[in-house]
């Protein structure tokens, strides 16, 4: 089992101008690892990270998208995999935190914690999809894994917490999402 | 035009019509979860279209995602949906159209409302709802029920965009397939 700041800390390093699009536990320790402007926060509703980030990848075909989603957040939009599966996106990246829990709504745990989520994503048509549950793997294929030909899947076997400051208000503001378009119409 | 063509234009809804409205209005996406109401006169015929981008979705709430995200590349996008569906996708609506203000861009099927029945006076609960709805998420709207509607179309779209609003269509009745 790893932990989701250092597995971030690790994806860090391989991000260059990648779109990276995480959601709530994952933002707010993206934000805290990587605050930059090509980080597309402006989801509004819990579950739809990867169909906004499916909608980034359509229209800025020449930028390859990162999704830093939840399993909880997953679960609400379980089709979503269905929908990337059959548009195949070729410049679009699916990381999954997986801890078992509700971990930024208090950490109620999930239905049911022991899924497979990478051969949900692979059923549903992703190129490829991995597991991770050791850093050093993890650490040792996640520059291979953002540049294969998508849509790719990485679930990411996680323990919970402990989280990064939650500044919710920040994270949705409008001066973000301007932010966000201003560097992808600047060409960042 | 003589008033025997014109009471037949009057009493249809030609889905090749909404079809090249949107073409007019620059949409390249069509965001689609499969409604009774506009699927043999609107759905299927876009989905031959090459002129668009047909994406199945799975939930409504989806395609709300999808065509937020594609305005960030400057895409034009319809969500086609029934009214079931846009109910469902609330949240997501309450979040994109209203909140961000993104050019979401909803045609929505009043399936089970008679033509020429106003939506207000519909029996069922749902149809009667979508209205409401879309008043309180200050969603302008205009109800397409024949082919004498659909020149609303192309304007309010291009708007949308332009000045980064939402927008509504509903369809009054069953659309005939080109």
């Amino acid at each position: 089992m790893m932990n989701r700041l250092e597995c971030l800390k690790i994806l860090a390093q391989h991000v260059t101008d990648e779109i990276v699009a995480p959601t709530y536990s994952c933002a707010t320790d993206w934000m805290a690892v990587n605050d930059r402007p090509l980080n597309y926060y402006g989801f509004g509703a819990m579950g739809l990270a990867s169909s906004h980030a499916l909608g980034l990848a359509l229209a800025r075909p020449e930028k390859r998208v990162i999704v830093l989603d939840g399993d909880g957040s997953l679960l609400m939009n379980l089709g979503t995999l269905v929908t990337i599966g059959a548009v195949q996106p070729k410049n679009f990246v699916h990381f999954v935190g997986h801890n078992g829990s509700y971990e930024a709504n208090g950490g109620a745990l999930l239905p049911n914690q022991d899924l497979d989520f990478a051969a949900f994503a692979r059923t549903a048509g992703y190129k490829s999809a991995h597991t991770f549950t050791d850093i050093d793997d993890f650490a040792a294929k996640v520059g291979d894994v953002i540049k294969a030909e998508g849509p790719v899947f990485g679930n990411l076997v996680i323990e919970q917490g402990p989280l990064s400051n939650r500044d919710y208000s920040e994270i949705h503001s409008a001066k973000r999402r301007q932010v966000f378009r201003e560097a992808l119409d600047s060409g960042a | 035009m003589d008033d025997q063509v014109k009471d037949q234009a009057a009493e249809q809804l030609s889905g090749g019509a909404i079809m090249d409205a949107m073409k007019e209005a620059g949409v390249e996406y069509i965001l689609s979860v499969p409604d009774l109401h506009t699927s043999y006169g609107l759905l299927l015929p876009i989905a031959d279209d090459p002129d668009f981008k047909l994406i199945r979705t799975c939930k409504e709430d989806e395609c709300i995602g999808i065509s937020a995200g594609l305005s960030y590349g400057d895409k034009r996008a319809v969500v086609l949906i029934q009214y079931t569906g846009f109910l469902y996708a609330q949240n997501a609506i309450r979040a994109m159209a209203a909140e961000q203000q993104k050019p979401i861009c909803l045609m929505i099927g009043l399936l089970g409302k008679p033509p020429g029945v106003a939506p207000q006076d519909a029996k069922r609960i749902g149809v009667r709802s979508v209205e409401p709805y879309l008043d309180f998420m200050g969603i302008p709207r205009a109800l397409i029920e024949t082919d004498d509607d659909v020149p609303l179309i192309p304007p309010a779209i291009v708007d949308a965009y332009e000045n980064q609003h939402p927008t509504a269509f509903l369809i009054g009745r069953r659309p005939i397939a080109p």
